[in-house]
């Protein structure tokens, strides 16, 4: 394809040092970005995308968990917990409160243009994410923080004890690139697992791949049953609207519930009826309880939204639409890398994640942080990220990086074995973990036959020849969610009981004896533990 | 998924090629865009509001193009359509301030 540019092409081989490297381009990237550089480093960030579009907050609408200081923020934290399925740390809670208070207020005091309310002060709880993103952006460039755009990282570098930079591509040429760094923040979001939603298609699970290969490991990868409704055939997956609809089944006729009432409040009650008639045929949906001064409000204040229907030409208030349940894997359930310390670090030197990278079960336990607590965990776990991983640069100065190798696997170091068609190995893991059946419920069954599928993918992956130039990222990609998908099964096989948003047909009661956080780690050969366990083991020996 | 470039409303400014998160536009020796990697476009409309001149159009199916014409965008007056609701105008961002939300999510709950 010609193409004709003002920039430069990138070059081969381009080695760059810095103190702090951010991979991501998200509110997670920006924030942890910002405030590595606040703390003296030099920062390089390097997204997938363009940093301001990328991620799931850029085109969306983000409301936040923000609680002002008080007596007012304990109880906040106190009612919230009570719905974590007893999973959630309450000290994170409040500090995550904390830290996502203050930087709003930085948003305010840099001119950020939020609304105001009736009695003149301003609302600073939801984050529209197109000007959201654009302005973290313009803050991070005046921070002096060195941004790549469409530089994806495939891998990090590290020694026998410590991470300390990462290698990637240029995807207008497929150039590698290199960064030495004293510290790394993995911010590259959750995995959507090839699912068509908003900001989806970068999020692959690249982090989760390359902490567990420097030997981290994640925890709640099990409470990824997670779904919400779009127009059929769409990307929109907000909920919001559906608080207002009414639900349909294909014969016109109106859903109704167990007591004989209609089916409505997609993001409530109405879900899992939703979910159960969807396995049975397509489902239709108005939002009919919206009255006229909501309607209006949900048209300006959600314009996302309405983009489908004004393309497809229906008016959704009065109009029947036909709805799908959109898989979220991790970007609204809560898995990622487990942190371990109060800097987000994750427990190898030097390596530290932030936002959707990393587990959210502190502050949501084992339900879903979509619609207030995941953009905030954003702010706050990046910000603390940030901090933890310059203080580790400082303390790092004048290290020598040439005992580093690259700690990439799968996708980057293969075999000579038969290639792997990686188009069809992206629709082999989607369809092995998006379906209802077999996400939104799930059984030891389903569980183990699609392990069976995901175990021969995953070797198949291991053995094909190494990638090369730009295909290297598709190579990663299909890496990471395959392994992403490995982890969840395991998890969830582990889980013989339904808690949050992890339910088992087998299973469908709450089981005390399993309130704790389940861990997962390994490639090749995946371990799943109780929390509870591996940390009795720890004290013991 | 991204589907129609305006030759004629486009001013080749290279906007959407550097914005576009899922790297979808190379261009042509002209300077127009051209929609290279089509089905990686994850349908976020972010291009729409960035081009400073409303010249694209994304379908509103994700998973396939909808095989809609420059015309019939024109007709149905849909270029723009998501900037206009944002309250963005030439590629330049701006409305938050008049962004009704709050009420939506007092009456969520
Ligand atoms: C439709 C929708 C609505 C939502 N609404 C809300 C809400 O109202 N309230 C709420 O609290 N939360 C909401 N969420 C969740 C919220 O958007 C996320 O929690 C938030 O975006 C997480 O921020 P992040 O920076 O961790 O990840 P993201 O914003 O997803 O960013 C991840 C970044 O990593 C980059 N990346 C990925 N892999 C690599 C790699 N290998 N190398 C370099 N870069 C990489 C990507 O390009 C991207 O820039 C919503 C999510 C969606 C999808
Ligand atoms: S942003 Fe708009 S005007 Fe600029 S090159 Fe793209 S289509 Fe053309
Ligand atoms: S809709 Fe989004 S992903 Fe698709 S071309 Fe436009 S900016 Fe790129």
């Amino acid at each position: 394809m010609a193409s004709h540019r003002k920039e430069r092409p990138a070059e081969e081989g381009r080695l760059i040092e810095t103190d702090v490297l951010v991979v991501g381009g998200g509110p997670a990237a920006g924030w942890a970005a910002l405030s590595a550089a606040e703390a003296g480093a030099r920062v390089v960030l390097a997204d997938k995308g363009y940093h301001g579009t990328s991620g799931a907050t850029a085109p969306s609408n983000t409301g936040t968990w923000c609680v002002p200081p008080g007596e007012g923020r304990a109880a906040s934290v106190e009612q919230r917990f009570k719905r974590t399925a007893g999973l959630a740390d309450r000290r994170w809670m409040l500090r995550a409160a904390d830290q996502a208070y203050e930087n709003l207020q930085k948003l305010v005091e840099w001119g950020y243009p939020f609304p105001s309310e009736e009695d003149g002060s301003l609302y600073i709880a939801n984050l529209r994410g197109p000007d959201y993103m654009r302005f973290l952006r313009q803050r991070v460039q005046k921070a002096g923080v060195t941004i790549l755009d469409h530089h994806p990282i495939l891998e990090l570098l590290g020694d026998d004890d410590r991470v300390a930079g990462a290698a990637g591509l240029a995807r207008r040429n497929g150039a590698s690139f290199q960064v030495l760094a004293g510290a790394v923040v993995l911010a590259t979001g959750g995995c959507a697992f090839f699912e068509r939603i908003l900001g989806g298609t970068g999020l692959t699970g690249d982090g989760y791949l390359f902490a567990a290969e420097a030997g981290a490991s994640l925890s709640g990868m099990e409470f990824t049953g997670k779904y919400t409704l779009a127009p059929h055939g769409s990307s929109l997956n907000k909920g919001l609207p559906f608080r207002w609809a009414t639900f349909y089944g294909a014969d016109g006729e109106v859903l109704r519930n167990a007591r004989g009432e209609p089916v409505t409040n997609g993001i409530g009650g109405g879900e899992r009826q939703v979910a159960e008639a969807l396995l049975a045929g397509p489902v239709y949906a108005r939002l009919d309880l919206a009255e006229p001064a909501m309607q209006d409000w949900l048209r300006r204040g959600q314009p996302n939204c309405f983009q489908p229907y004004e393309r497809m030409g229906i008016n959704p208030f009065t109009d029947l639409f036909r709805v799908d349940l959109k898989y979220e894997g991790t970007v609204r359930g809560t898995g990622g890398i487990r942190i371990v310390s109060s800097d987000c670090g994750t427990g190898i030197a030097g390596l530290y994640a932030a936002g959707d990278a990393a587990s959210r079960e502190y502050v949501t336990g084992g339900i879903s942080g979509g619609g207030a607590i995941n953009a905030s965990w954003a702010i706050a776990s990046g910000w603390w990220a940030g901090h933890g991983a310059a203080r580790h640069a400082h303390r790092r100065q004048g290290r020598d990086g040439s005992r580093l190798r690259p700690l990439g696997t799968t996708g980057l170091r293969g075999t000579a074995g038969p290639a792997v068609d990686l188009a069809a190995a992206a629709r082999t893991v989607h369809d092995e973990i998006a379906p209802l059946d077999k996400s939104y419920w799930r059984t030891s069954a389903t569980l183990e036959a699609s392990g069976r599928v995901l175990e021969d993918l995953w070797s198949r992956l291991n053995e094909a020849p190494t990638a090369t130039g730009i295909e290297r990222l598709q190579a990663r990609e299909v890496a990471a969610v395959t392994a992403s998908a490995r982890w969840t099964v395991a998890a969830a096989a582990l889980r013989t009981e339904s808690r949050g948003v992890h339910r088992r047909r087998d299973f469908p009661g709450e089981s005390d004896a399993q309130a704790s956080r389940i861990i997962v780690s390994g490639l090749d050969r995946v371990t799943a533990v109780r929390e509870t366990l591996a940390l009795e083991t720890a004290q013991e020996g | 998924m991204i589907e129609v470039i305006s030759a004629d409303r486009c001013i080749r400014c290279d906007i959407c090629e550097r914005i576009c998160p899922a790297f979808v536009f190379d261009r042509d020796e002209t300077g127009l865009p051209v929609i290279a990697r089509q089905d990686d476009c994850q349908t976020c409309f972010l291009c729409e509001i960035y081009c400073p001149t409303d010249a694209l159009y994304v379908a509103e199916q994700a998973d396939g193009p909808t095989g809609i014409t420059e015309p019939d965008v024109l007709e149905r007056d849909l270029f723009g359509a998501y900037a206009r609701a944002l309250g963005w105008n030439r590629g330049r961002a701006g409305g938050t301030r008049n962004d009704p939300t709050r009420h939506i999510r007092v009456a969520q709950v």
